[in-house]
């Protein structure tokens, strides 16, 4: 818990004085990383983040679009990665728990969980398995308990993170346009602290995340308690409904300290506090503890003194405990008092906004060394090498996961988990698909164009689903920025998917940047995390069949882009090489392209090709709607490559459709016409997976084997610890 | 006709039933609060999933001590149709509405799948309108969903009929493969299986019909529908 001596040079003047104990410590929790963004801030300027769509409001946690009709969806995503490599069930439930609180800080009913799970080695590494199997449980354990349906998400393994965690959440909010809490304060208004009792747990978290985990600090990872949080979610939105919330704000990193502050700061108005009635679950805290302990569960409301009675009514119906903790005044301050005895004064303006810091970016000495490796020898028995690959714990079904989420509660789901992106209906009769992707080997290769990559996968998914991209939210997360190289990854990262996001119109609503991640074997591979929403304004979603006789498309160019793929890491063990770079034209036309066969209904099913490639994008489809599927390699459209090249490059921009045959002749004259590289590369048929060059079979598999490798391997693994 | 839908603190599958009662079936459905005593006025009485009290202690044992269950207790005994799915069950299970109890299931996790039930007593007023054996797409959710009776019980449920649904395959370690019972009368129904998360094609991946003949049965136990 500590600021820079520049830091605090910096305050003094400020400030205009030397700051007592208590306000050093109330800055320093809110000029932390994670609370400040101080390293990246000044860089996320560029993301776009204007759209027909969004709309922007003081204080918003989330981003918000307007989904027609009255109605909005809010988006939120944020990480639990320190606490969850420490305590994995506490720190992943309370990740959820945290991301939730944003969504209904909107004054919109939270509607769908998605995460991201990244750990070691699973196979060879007990700890991973550790770590993973405890996270997915606190997960299940907090999301079921608050009949959040946790709809999708992804779960990636790699030795980067071994002895770490990345928990990533986003969650998703619906609601009535008009019910958006507007977030406005005057003075005299009340300040009111609702839910969990304030305790030690959590005390300096932010600044725990603001470190390299060095040393496990338990005390720093917060209690779970998601009963307390279902009826703070049920006590909110009924207060809204009576119009009782003029301005919310949950508590999360940094506790009361950063509460007040942003919200002070954001609204433009001062905050006087009485730490004495804050509700406490144990007696003798100190102030500085009360101030910035992130115990969960709590949320910071102001109500007027009309509305206060009212308020007070539905706390004690839920039975949620609450304290009027302070008042709104006018002169910008934020006043920390015990009874009658001021104890911290201090600007808010000054505590809310810690001095942005410009870190030097080279360009990290590996990426030039991996660029070059020597070309894996190809496999006599590539039937082998793709069953081995179905069973990697990075392309296996994840059942083993989302199984034990409630993702039906709600009844939103159209589309489940386990395929492309998750659809979920909306009241005003449209569906939204929801999907987040990350691929940290291809990032690690090359930041920018893998962090493209992640952005282009997201997209590909939902519109998979018939669906447009509306909006994304990017998780970025890196290891020390102070390291210069380190620092260059984020930004080559942060520049991609700007350029992506312009160039598709679609805006950036929300996101976090998250560093730090590293433990003493060095950071974690660079691991930008996008989440892409998708609307589709139809009034019956695409529901996927695949039919005897339907034929194969392949649509996109198969290029030599090997690095950072699951056959070069998994198999090979090779790390670098090219990994897939994304073309934007070549991408918005295939990606439309798609859409419109989607949309005129002339796809029975449609799947985007990603980690694994296209052998591994055709075995799923057979997998999943159990049928064989005979594959003529030579039409596929490919720059000249082998064998096993083709099977398993991970380039981007494609995508595999099943079209039955009477519409086949529809869909090769729009491919035609929107000049799309595409084959029409093979048959649903029978009950084997046939890969076939200049006639001679290169790889042939059984459904029902591959199906069952692929299912069951991640659960057989985690059986037994 | 006014079916009733009890809320209690953690409840998450009350919204969902409700929407499904009044705007698929189109029943006039109102929450209740579980601290409220429930007014005379009421033909039916469903309680939802959910984790009532966050689970502690056990699953519904909390809320089976509530003034809303005293009241259903009486309306229990008129004969009223009352129908408690998954933590409803549960309750209605710990409030001694229904006999045996809900055990972790045997893989020890929560689970959320799709599975078939069948009909096993077509005589309830939540299964007038199905066929005995006949199959019901579903889904199921639940850490606690593993039924469980000693042998006189399951001897005494056989002999009743008060075996309403069974899985169609071992699911969960239930005795008897047992998915949903009734009281000696028929009817107070607990079923593990979601029946709100299946009646409507959109949400159901297989086929929405035989899980809203669940709802219809009430329409026509309420005289609402033939």
């Amino acid at each position: 818990m500590s600021l820079t001596r520049q830091e605090y040079t910096t305050l003094e003047k400020k400030i205009g004085r030397t700051p007592n104990k208590l306000e050093l410590q109330i800055v320093a929790a809110e000029w932390s990383e994670h609370c400040s963004y101080k390293s990246s801030k000044k860089h996320l300027r560029i993301l776009p983040r204007e759209g027909a769509r969004v709309i922007s409001g003081k204080g918003y946690d989330s981003g918000v679009l307007d989904v027609g009709d009255g109605y909005v969806v809010t988006i939120h995503i944020e990480s639990h990665n320190h606490p969850s490599a420490v305590e994995p069930y506490g720190g992943a439930a309370t990740g959820v728990g945290g991301v939730i609180r944003d969504i209904l800080s909107m004054g919109t009913r939270p509607i769908a969980i998605l995460d991201g799970l990244r750990f070691g080695d699973i196979e060879k590494d007990s700890h991973a398995r550790w770590l993973f199997k405890n996270a997915v449980k606190g997960i299940a354990d907090y999301g079921n308990c608050l009949g959040i349906p946790t709809v999708g998400g992804e779960i990636e393994f790699d030795k980067c993170f071994t002895n770490y965690a990345l928990v990533d959440v986003a969650a998703i909010g619906f609601g009535r346009k008009e019910r958006l809490i507007k977030n406005k304060a005057d003075k005299d208004d009340f300040v009111i602290l609702i839910g969990g009792a304030t305790g030690r747990d959590g005390i300096g978290g932010s600044q725990f995340a603001s470190d390299t985990l060095e040393s496990e600090n338990r005390s720093a990872v917060q209690i779970p308690d998601p009963f307390i949080e279902k009826l703070v979610i049920e006590a909110i939105l009924e207060a809204r409904n009576q119009n009782c919330i003029k301005a919310m704000k949950d508590l999360g990193g940094g506790g009361l300290s950063c509460a007040i502050s942003e919200t002070a700061d954001a609204l433009s108005v001062g905050i006087e506090l009485d730490v004495a009635r804050v509700h406490k679950r144990e007696p003798g805290m100190s102030p500085s503890e009360i101030m910035v302990s992130e115990s969960q569960e709590r949320m910071l409301l102001i109500t007027d003194r009309q509305k206060l009675p009212v308020l007070k009514k539905i706390c004690e119906k839920f039975r949620v405990p609450y304290s009027v903790i302070g008042r709104v005044k006018d002169d910008k301050m934020m006043q920390v008092k015990v009874e009658t005895n001021t104890i911290a004064n201090l600007a808010c303006n000054i505590v809310a906004n810690a001095p942005l810091l410009d870190r030097e970016a080279s360009e990290p000495e590996y990426i030039k060394k991996i660029k070059k490796v020597k070309k894996p020898n190809t496999p006599r028995n590539l039937s082998k090498i793709l069953l081995k690959i179905l069973e990697n714990p990075n392309i296996a079904s994840k059942i083993w996961a989302y199984g034990q989420y409630d993702h039906e509660v709600g009844i939103r789901t159209v589309i489940k988990p386990g395929q492309d992106a998750s659809v979920l209906r909306l009241d005003n009769g449209k569906f939204l698909s929801v999907k987040i992707d990350g691929n940290s080997k291809h990032c690690y290769i090359n930041p920018r164009e893998g962090a493209v990559g992640c952005f282009e996968e997201a997209c590909r998914n939902v519109v998979c689903t018939g669906a447009t991209p509306i909006g994304m939210v990017d998780h970025l997360q890196f290891g020390n920025p102070e390291d210069p190289e380190i620092f260059w990854t984020f930004r080559q990262s942060l520049e991609g998917l700007t350029e992506f996001g312009k160039y598709f119109e679609i805006p950036c609503v929300g996101g976090k940047v998250s560093f730090y991640n590293e433990t003493n074997d060095g950071p974690i591979k660079p691991t930008p995390l996008i989440g892409v929403l998708g609307l589709i304004e139809k009034d019956s979603p695409f529901i996927q069949k695949i039919t005897d006789g339907d034929l194969l498309f392949v649509i996109g160019e198969t290029k030599d882009e090997l690095g950072g793929s699951e056959y070069y890491e998994y198999i090979h063990n090779i790390v670098g090489g090219v990994c897939p770079a994304v073309d934007l034209r070549t991408s918005k036309t295939n990606m439309w392209a798609l859409l419109e066969i989607i949309n005129e209904g002339w796809a029975n099913c449609a799947h985007d090709c990603s980690k694994g490639g296209l052998a591994i994008g055709i075995c799923e489809l057979c997998i999943i709607y159990e049928i064989g599927c005979t594959v003529t390699m030579d039409k596929i459209p490919q720059v000249k490559l082998r064998s096993d090249e083709t099977l398993f490059s991970e380039s981007h921009s494609r995508y595999l459709l099943a079209v039955s045959p009477k519409n086949v002749k529809k869909v090769v004259d729009l491919l035609d016409a929107r000049n799309v590289l595409y084959g029409l590369a093979g048959k649903f048929v029978g009950s084997r997976i046939i890969f076939k060059k200049n006639a001679k079979t290169v790889a042939d598999l059984r459904v029902d084997k591959a199906r069952e490798k692929w299912l069951n391997s991640v659960g057989q693994l985690v059986k037994h610890g | 006709m006014k079916v009733g839908v009890v809320v209690f603190p953690g409840s998450n599958c009350d919204r969902d039933m409700q929407h499904v009662l009044s705007d698929v079936f189109k029943l006039k459905t109102e929450m209740l609060w579980h601290e409220e005593e429930i007014p005379k006025n009421f033909d039916a009485i469903i309680l939802p999933g959910g984790f009532s009290y966050g689970d502690r202690l056990r699953a519904g044992v909390i809320a089976a001590h509530s003034p809303a269950i005293s009241g259903i207790k009486k309306m229990a005994e008129k004969g009223m149709p009352i129908l408690g799915v998954c933590n409803g069950f549960q309750i209605l299970v710990e409030a001694g509405l229904l006999p045996g109890a809900l055990l972790k299931n045997t893989s020890l996790s929560f689970m959320c799948k799709w599975t078939e039930i069948i009909v096993k007593n077509n005589k309830t007023p939540f299964t007038n309108k199905l066929k005995i054996n006949q199959r019901i797409p579903i889904p199921i959710a639940n850490g606690e969903g593993r039924y469980y009776a000693d042998k006189e019980t399951l001897r005494t449920l056989k002999k009743n009929k008060q075996i309403v649904f069974t899985y169609c395959q071992e699911i969960n370690g239930s005795s008897l493969n047992i998915a949903g019972i009734c009281n000696k009368e028929g009817n107070v129904v607990g079923m593990m299986p979601h029946p709100e998360r299946a009646a409507e094609p959109v949400i159901n991946p297989i086929d929405a019909k035989p899980a809203s003949m669940i709802f219809q049965s009430l329409l026509k136990s309420l005289g609402v529908a033939q």
